[in-house]
């Protein structure tokens, strides 16, 4: 159960091997997260990390196969989280890919994969996630949207409807959930130094995987709807969203 | 659901469902006591039947949904009151012997559970029991959160009064040592007591308090009249509040009016019960100060010699700035009924925290640690954030009532969100 603080105790991050999840799984772990389940389409790759968060002082920590793209899977795949391990308090869907841009504009197969992982892949796993949590009365689903998510950019549209799919169903998912003691948080983070981003200069405003776990952290304890990374950002993306269209058009961003 | 019958609440717990059952009084506690995500909750509160009021033998008998607002209209005028009572009159019975309430006076008294004289409980498997102080089941169920069956009934031995007034003394002390040695000195000879003290004060005043002791007034203290019967209440919080007005200057400032008006001693006044008893019952929503973040209570207790860790936790709190407005210190005296009944021979420390103050997580795990260690332990019904590790540490009886509780529940149809959040069951 979470706690009136914020804690939780038990945390399925989908993206075991996502920077920006393992940072939020270390923080729940320090604020007292007890057991973790580790969701990674190469489980093998999410052993370090759990490994890690063993050490933090998670009692139980479990690796499991999940790949997002394997939409069929993914109702046995929920059923069998949360038979095995009782309530999930919390479900992070931390996965995501960022390609890069002049490819997805002209390469369709590569274009439908980002759209197809990043939001068609968050629905499928989602609607069955949801029905458990409805069942069990409780429990937060916190998703990395981005502030890509609020107005799409020429320099990274495909990502950004990804994204902004992503976002406008966990906002309509979590209305609708008012009152069934399901919660959902959106994050949506602006530039985050990870090995996604590597090759890219940092924008303004860049911030390490850890500002945003704390952002997440902040957010469990107020219950927010909608954290932004940094708070900043929320400024930022409300002045860039007004910005007329033929201005807009010309940014560099 | 509000079930209309006993036959109702029987058939509630034949058919638990997946998420289980649990009964609920009038909701105040501060945490997820009475809460099951997922399952049912039934609000008792509607069956509230008087069923004997014996003035002679001083017991009344009553259903399990009866409030103690009800008790406490029916009883002083026949020159009675509830043995026990908590700082609200909106609590029931049947919730009362769940938390093994305490009160004011259970320096002296005990808890509640120590004045029912026997409960009639329905029991998951469906049986109507009449459980006495001699069962087991009794101990399992006082403080047993509501995990062992439903209270639907419970004989009460009462208290004789000889007035519907109080005779309060009010002092203050400049410090901890101070209030802790006024209390020793002299709380065997007040039924009541009970000390306020400003957790913002730090330094040379930290643990400065008003000292409140008391006794129900003697008929010839009231002969001239008392005072004025309290009225129903006409004060209300306001709905909204702007979040962040209790900060620590506003806390601060408040603490220090408080306590300069307090009188530096005071004897004999008289107040009527309520005012004594139910202060904040007289503003109705006064939890709405804290804003909409809300608040969280912490109460702990450590036992006698250990009173460092009362000194330690005070610092704490204080040098985190941690504006509590509410903040209540208490002498228990020994513990005789519940094996999760929260008092212990000691020193009971009360506090209202707002919820929204930055870290107060790790602090107050922090806080958990010490007096866990010091052999005390916090209480389940105000608590909304301990962990299972914590929970083993503080009740040393805890594996005795799990096998009392698989013995009458072993399909686990009583559950609650407190059980699955501190790992109870």
């Amino acid at each position: 159960m979470r706690n009136a603080v914020g804690a939780v105790q038990s945390v399925l991050v989908l993206g075991g091997t996502s920077e920006i999840g393992l940072a939020v799984a270390r923080r729940l772990v320090k604020d007292r997260a007890q057991a973790i389940v580790l969701a990674a389409r190469d489980p093998a790759r999410a052993e370090p990390a759990a490994e890690e968060l063993r050490a933090l002082g998670a009692a139980t920590v479990e690796v499991v196969r999940f790949d997002a793209l394997d939409f069929d899977s993914h109702p046995a795949f929920v059923d069998e989280v949360f038979d095995g391990h009782g309530d999930i308090d919390l479900v992070l869907v931390a996965w995501g890919t960022l390609g890069d841009q002049e490819r997805l504009a002209r390469d369709r197969r590569a274009a439908v994969q980002e759209i197809q992982t990043n939001y068609t892949g968050a629905v499928s796993a989602l609607i069955p996630i949801v029905e458990r949590m409805r069942v069990q009365g409780h429990g937060t689903i916190v998703l990395l949207s981005s502030v890509a998510a609020e107005r799409a950019r020429k320099s990274n549209f495909v990502y950004g409807s990804s994204k902004a799919g992503l976002d406008g169903f966990a906002q309509g998912l979590g209305d609708s959930l008012e009152g069934s003691g399901v919660r959902v948080m959106v994050v949506r983070p602006g530039f985050v130094r990870t090995k996604m981003t590597e090759d890219l200069d940092p924008a303004p405003l860049s911030v390490g995987a850890d500002a945003v776990a704390h952002a997440v952290a902040d957010g469990l304890r107020r219950g927010s709807h909608t954290v932004w990374v940094p708070a900043q950002m929320r400024v930022v993306m409300s002045v860039l969203r007004h910005l007329p269209r033929p201005l807009f058009r010309r940014l560099d961003i | 659901m509000k079930p209309e019958s006993r036959d109702a609440v029987a058939a509630a717990l034949a058919d638990p469902g997946e998420r289980g059952v649990l009964a609920r009084g009038l909701g105040r506690s501060y945490g997820d006591a009475a809460q099951n995500a997922g399952g049912r909750v039934l609000a008792m509160a509607g069956l509230d039947a008087v069923h004997s009021l014996d003035a002679e033998a001083a017991t009344v008998t009553v259903d399990a949904g009866v409030s103690f607002a009800t008790l406490s209209r029916l009883l002083p005028s026949r020159g009675l009151f509830v043995p026990v009572t908590p700082g609200t009159a909106h609590v029931t019975v049947g919730g009362a012997i769940a938390a093994d309430i305490h009160g004011k006076n259970h320096h002296r008294d005990g808890s509640f559970c120590n004045h029912v004289v026997s409960f009639e409980l329905l029991t998951p498997a469906g049986d109507r029991l009449t459980v006495e102080p001699c069962d087991d089941l009794f101990h399992a169920t006082a403080g047993g959160m509501g995990l062992t069956g439903v209270v639907l009934s419970a004989t009460v031995r009462l208290l004789r009064v000889e007035s519907a007034c109080m005779s309060v003394d009010r002092e203050r002390a400049g410090d901890l040592d101070d209030v802790m040695a006024r209390m020793t000195a002299r709380d065997d000879q007040y039924r009541y007591s009970v000390a306020w003290i400003d957790c913002l004060a730090r330094g040379k005043t930290l643990g400065r308090s008003v000292l409140i002791r008391g006794d129900h007034a003697r008929a010839e203290q009231v002969a001239g009249g008392g005072p004025p019967a309290f009225g129903a209440s006409h004060l209300s919080a306001p709905p909204w509040m702007p979040p962040g007005l209790l900060r620590r200057s506003t806390v601060r400032a408040f603490n220090e009016a408080y306590y300069r008006a307090a009188p530096r001693h005071e004897t004999g006044r008289l107040e009527p019960l309520p005012s004594f008893f139910y202060p904040l019952d007289a503003v109705r929503n006064w939890n709405r100060i804290y804003g909409p973040s809300g608040f969280l209570q912490y109460q702990l207790v450590v036992p006698d010699g250990r009173e460092d860790v009362l000194r330690m936790s005070l610092e704490r709190l204080s040098r985190a700035g941690c504006p509590s407005l509410l903040a209540v210190f208490k002498r228990f005296g020994p513990q005789r009924t519940g094996m999760m009944s929260f008092p212990l021979k000691g020193w009971t420390l009360t506090l209202d925290v707002p919820a929204a103050v930055p870290g107060l997580g790790g602090l107050l795990d922090g806080l958990d640690e010490l007096v866990a260690e010091a052999g005390g332990r916090v209480y389940l019904a105000k608590d909304s954030r301990l962990g299972p590790d914590a929970l083993a540490a503080m009740y040393p009886r805890l594996r005795e009532w799990r096998a009392a509780r698989e013995q009458v529940d072993p399909r686990g149809v009583m559950r609650s969100d407190l059980a699955r959040r501190v790992g109870l069951t």
